[in-house]
């Protein structure tokens, strides 16, 4: 068993005194697991950081197997994001949550949105609108997607401007007035709007609404807890503007 | 099953052996067997230092190095400059800063890093503690010579927002070229952050 793909490394555990278990997210193979020999060496630590893009190569005698991963850098992205408080943070979140996704199940969409936001962390502008669509592909990668194309009481698809924290159906602004504040507001940025010059306010709303759901259907039944660097995200003044 | 090879006492020294790093079955017989021969010159002493450092090591409250006194040696040595706290991750870290004889401030090791994966919390750093230091009297600067990985930098940054207050320098180590680091054999991630980083001379 053997192939090679390209993908974001997730995470990194050391195994035995000098290798490590790498986890990576490839393009047409999923999230992956794999041994990475001699991966807390001096030469093999500074691609082992979570969030870098490599290319890589996974060798095992039967595919049950954890295998063996050979990693090469592609771009560094950790290495880039060190010193920026918000992209790191950024990045731990993305790193830390797509390791939900199932393993060994390609989802070749979200790897590229992954990588496409990997490409925009370091822009503190861009990123933040950038990254809570990401949380919505992710949703629906996992199967919980938001349906977010018409309002569900009128059936209209203009003035969207809620999610029902139930079913995740969004509602128009119409619709929504009488129980509006049971409702889960939907900025622009969600659905089609730029991401350039979005407001903080809607970017809060935005990591909200997906925060919402990632944990009712996604955290909370398998044990886990939001990743502390998103619940910084959420609490700290952000977003530097 | 395999033949054993000595008594119960030696099968167990070996067995020890082998769970430090380093060292594997083979080579903790080999130690063992090297103990074995020298039993006065190297077993005994060695069985006496380690029941002394058993017994007496412990956590500096201060500073969180370990030490047979407390507080700690480096917490009691009055030549070091007081307005200077240097945080590290570990005590390993601490000893290679007082190796190259680097600094010559207070330390404060955190004893890990934030960690989602591992499920490492500010809570469990006792990051209270250090804030709690910054905040005494005469205390100028924090220096967070934290590893330049992602885990360290994001306590560092993380350590930054909860450190912040007027009158208080938080800095942090350069990352960058090696001494005696040629850039052709630099990896792409150092060299950034090196050019990144970069300052007028």
């Amino acid at each position: 068993m053997q192939w090679a793909d390209e993908g974001v490394v997730l995470s990194v555990r050391p195994h035995g005194e000098t290798g490590a278990v790498a986890e990576v997210f490839t393009r047409a193979h999923g999230r992956y697991l794999g041994l990475v020999h001699g991966g807390r060496g001096r030469t093999k630590r500074p691609i082992l950081q979570p969030g870098n893009h490599v290319t890589a190569e996974w060798r095992a005698r039967i595919s049950e197997q954890l295998g063996v991963l050979t990693l090469e850098l592609k771009h560094p992205f950790a290495a880039e994001l060190l010193d920026r408080r918000l992209g790191l943070a950024g990045l731990e979140c993305l790193t830390t949550l797509a390791r939900l996704l199932p393993e060994r199940d390609p989802h070749a969409n979200l790897f590229e949105v992954t990588l496409f936001v990997l490409g925009f962390l370091g822009d503190d502008e861009i990123w933040p609108a950038l990254y809570a669509r990401w949380e919505l592909a992710l949703l629906q990668e996992l199967g919980f997607g938001l349906d977010l194309s018409a309002c569900a009481v009128t059936g209209a698809n203009d003035y969207l401007a809620y999610v029902s924290p139930r079913t995740g159906r969004a509602v128009s602004a119409a619709a929504a007035e009488p129980y509006k504040d049971r409702l889960l507001p939907l900025p622009g940025l969600l659905i089609g709007g730029g991401a350039q010059g979005a407001r903080p306010a809607d970017i809060e709303a935005a990591l909200r609404l997906t925060g919402h759901f990632l944990e009712r259907d996604v955290l909370m039944p398998r044990g886990l807890k939001m990743p502390d660097a998103r619940r910084r995200l959420l609490a700290g003044s952000c977003w530097g503007s | 099953m395999s033949r054993k090879l000595a008594g119960s006492e030696i099968e167990r020294l070996i067995h020890l052996l082998a769970r430090l790093p380093g060292l594997g079955p083979r080579s903790a017989r080999k130690a063992a067997l090297a103990l074995i021969k020298k039993r006065e010159e190297l077993l005994l002493p060695l069985a006496a230092a380690m029941g002394e450092a058993a017994a007496r090591i412990t956590v500096c409250p201060e500073c969180g190095n370990v030490d047979t006194q407390s507080p700690c040696t480096l917490c009691r040595d009055d030549r070091r400059d007081p307005s200077l706290i240097v945080v590290v991750e570990e005590v390993g870290d601490l000893w290679a800063l007082e190796r190259a004889n680097a600094v010559n401030g207070r330390y404060h090791v955190l004893g890990g890093r934030l960690s989602p994966l591992d499920g490492v919390g500010p809570e469990d750093l006792g990051i209270d503690r250090l804030v709690e230091r910054s905040k005494a009297e005469g205390v100028k600067e924090v220096l967070l010579a934290l590893n330049a990985t992602v885990e360290g930098q994001s306590t560092a940054h993380y350590l930054m927002d909860v450190l912040a207050r007027p009158g208080l320098t938080v800095s942090r180590i350069a990352h960058g070229v090696p001494v005696g680091g040629e850039l052709d054999y630099l990896d792409d991630g150092t060299l950034a952050a090196a050019i990144r980083s970069r300052r007028p001379v």
